[in-house]
């Protein structure tokens, strides 16, 4: 069973992946190699509905049983209860393209593993209306993490949170040295407490800032991917803020333009020395064009630069 | 603790004369009917009975026997008057609704008759309030004529596996449909919301169950505007009987134990929807 989701910029994607084993029952029903896999969309807040109060349902709730009616057109989800009682959501779906983000772990050049506990106590410092943060690789094998400020802030009326984490903090260190990436750290947040709950190690596969950044958890039933956009490094005098990268990829149309606006303005970082204790600067960045692929995190129904993607 | 009101110049007695240890226990069970802002008070010897009704649809009725008071009096057989309800409630909670254990408001209530205001008096840690609130013209109350022998289908749940069903009622849908039956689903409440349709079904065998007694499949639905203030008195009580007759007029009646043990009771009685249509499952 796969869930996904994405966020209305596209700037966010998240998949569970949960294995047959996952679950007390499982049963795919009727599909034959010619038949296709179903897949369908439901509304989130009524989805989420049903799943209202995590305490109560701890409770009181024993089983979920999930039940795909594809002719009645209903998702059905169905809680059986303490004292016998059962509830039961008939929710409306409509049938939808597949949604995918591309991406490759692979091809990530830095990669970090770390308990959940870890990350979510360093980001506990950091204020919950907090947009973006930046992750970084320091001297000495550090990773550092600080919130994002605009250029555009006042430096005197700026609070700026720093903090390092040593090597031995994670379970796997292998960073391409002065790299550092800024993405949504309120997005984030929700898969981080996702793993906490789990007890479930975190791998982050980071690139070049405005590649997008994977958080994956793993486990022998179940998969997540969370795919978030980063902020690109371009400094362009040509480009006016409100500008995204698309100037530098080929000839999109309109629509494509809708869906990159996730890829945010392009902005030098620069770091002046700071006079306090060790703490690396980042080097100054030289511009060069952005090499973020518009079909990135695109959906995949044959992703041609030109052509419109599906519109939700 | 109970104190006496001066005795009305004329010499007469009051129509009615009340008094009250603890003013909550009085205020508790009319906030539990407050859905509509005016509420008509009966009096007779067995006690008081305050109504109010909505849309023609729905009637609340709480009822305080006289037992529960420390003093209690009607001159005539009955006594009826129609009062704002929000008022009453306001001066009766006049020294704060947060009950600090130990402490409790004390009540004196008098009304001298027909046209009269009804006086209130209320004490606590020696500071008295007088209030007097404007009686009007009793208007006539809907009969809807339910009587256990006309019962169809009754049950009687504990309130405790209906509250959360009822505080989490999808809104989104217009009607609460209710199903009895001596058959699946048993006893089973549905709505019809954005997201969908929604059931929740309770099995006669479940221990929340107290009593089953379904002779027929009935299915009904309420506007679940007017059946949503009953969540009210279900938090207060601990046990509800749902009653249905051959019409479909609905009868839930709460059984409300206050602080000192004793038992009052709330009723809510409404009008099956007329306007029918297929139910989507």
């Amino acid at each position: 069973l796969s869930l996904r989701a994405v966020n209305s910029s596209r700037s966010a994607f998240a998949s569970f992946l949960f294995a047959p084993l996952f679950f007390q029952l499982y049963e795919p029903g009727s599909a034959g190699p010619d038949t296709e896999l179903f897949r369908c969309k439901v509304h989130m807040k009524s989805f989420l509905g049903i799943f209202r109060s995590l305490p109560s349902l701890e409770k009181s709730v024993g089983k979920c049983l999930i039940l795909l009616k594809p002719r009645a057109s209903r998702l059905v989800l169905q809680l059986h209860c303490k004292y016998g009682v059962t509830k039961t959501h008939n929710l409306a779906f409509q049938e939808c393209e597949r949604l995918q983000a591309v991406f490759d772990t692979q091809r990530c050049a830095s990669r970090l593993r770390a308990p959940a506990r870890v990350l979510a106590e360093a980001v506990v410092h950091f204020p919950l209306t907090l947009a973006e943060v930046t992750l970084g690789t320091g001297p000495g094998g550090k990773i550092s993490l600080r919130n994002y400020v605009e250029d555009e802030a006042e430096p005197s009326k700026t609070m700026v949170t720093e903090l390092w984490l040593a090597e031995d903090e994670f379970q796997s260190v292998a960073v391409a040295p002065g790299s550092h990436i800024t993405f949504c750290l309120k997005e984030f947040r929700g898969l981080l407490s996702f793993a906490e709950a789990s007890n479930l190690p975190l791998t982050i596969h980071f690139d070049e800032p405005g590649r997008p950044v994977v958080f994956t958890l793993d486990d022998t039933v179940l998969e997540v991917h969370l795919v978030l956009a980063t902020l690109s490094d371009l400094k362009s005098s040509s480009q006016s803020p409100s500008t995204n990268g698309v100037s530098h990829l080929p000839a999109p149309s309109d629509d494509f333009a809708d869906d990159l606006e996730s890829y945010m303005a392009a902005m030098e970082t620069s770091e002046g020395g700071s006079g306090g204790p060790p703490s690396p600067t980042f080097p100054l960045r030289t511009p060069r064009p952005a090499e973020s692929d518009p079909e990135e995190e695109e959906e995949e129904e044959g992703a041609v630069p030109g052509t419109p993607p599906h519109k939700k | 603790m109970p104190f006496s009101a001066p005795p009305p110049a004329s010499g007469e007695r009051y129509a009615l004369s009340a008094s009250l240890d603890n003013a909550r226990h009085l205020s508790s069970l009319l906030r539990a009917v407050h859905f509509q802002d005016h509420a008509t008070c009966f009096a007779t010897a067995s006690g008081l009975r305050v109504t109010v009704e909505d849309a023609k649809c729905i009637q609340a009725n709480a009822f305080i026997q006289a037992e529960i008071f420390q003093e209690f009096s009607v001159q005539e057989e009955s006594v009826m008057f129609r009062i704002s309800l929000s008022v009453l409630l306001d001066c009766l909670t006049i020294f704060g609704t947060s009950s600090l254990p130990g402490t409790s408001t004390a009540l004196r209530m008098c009304y001298r008759g027909y046209g009269y205001p009804l006086m209130l008096f209320l004490e606590e840690g020696g500071v008295v309030t007088v209030c007097k609130i404007n009686t009007q013209e009793p208007e006539e109350l809907l009969d809807f004529d339910f009587c256990s022998t006309k019962v169809v289908n009754k049950i009687i749940l504990q309130s405790e596996g209906l509250r959360e069903a009822f505080a989490e009622l999808d809104m989104t849908s217009e009607v609460l449909q209710i199903t009895m039956s001596p058959d699946k689903p048993y006893f089973r409440l549905s709505t019809f919301g954005n997201a969908g349709s929604a059931h929740l079904d309770y099995p006669r065998d479940s221990d929340l169950m107290e009593a089953f007694h379904c002779s027929q499949t009935q299915t009904n639905r309420y506007k679940i505007s007017l059946l949503k203030p009953s969540t009210k008195a279900l938090a207060l009580s601990c046990k509800v009987s749902v009653r249905t007759d051959a019409q479909g007029f609905l009868s839930l009646q709460y059984m409300i134990r206050n602080e000192d043990g004793q038992i009052c009771f709330v009723e809510y009685y409404c009008c099956p929807d007329e306007n029918i249509t297929e139910a989507e499952l």
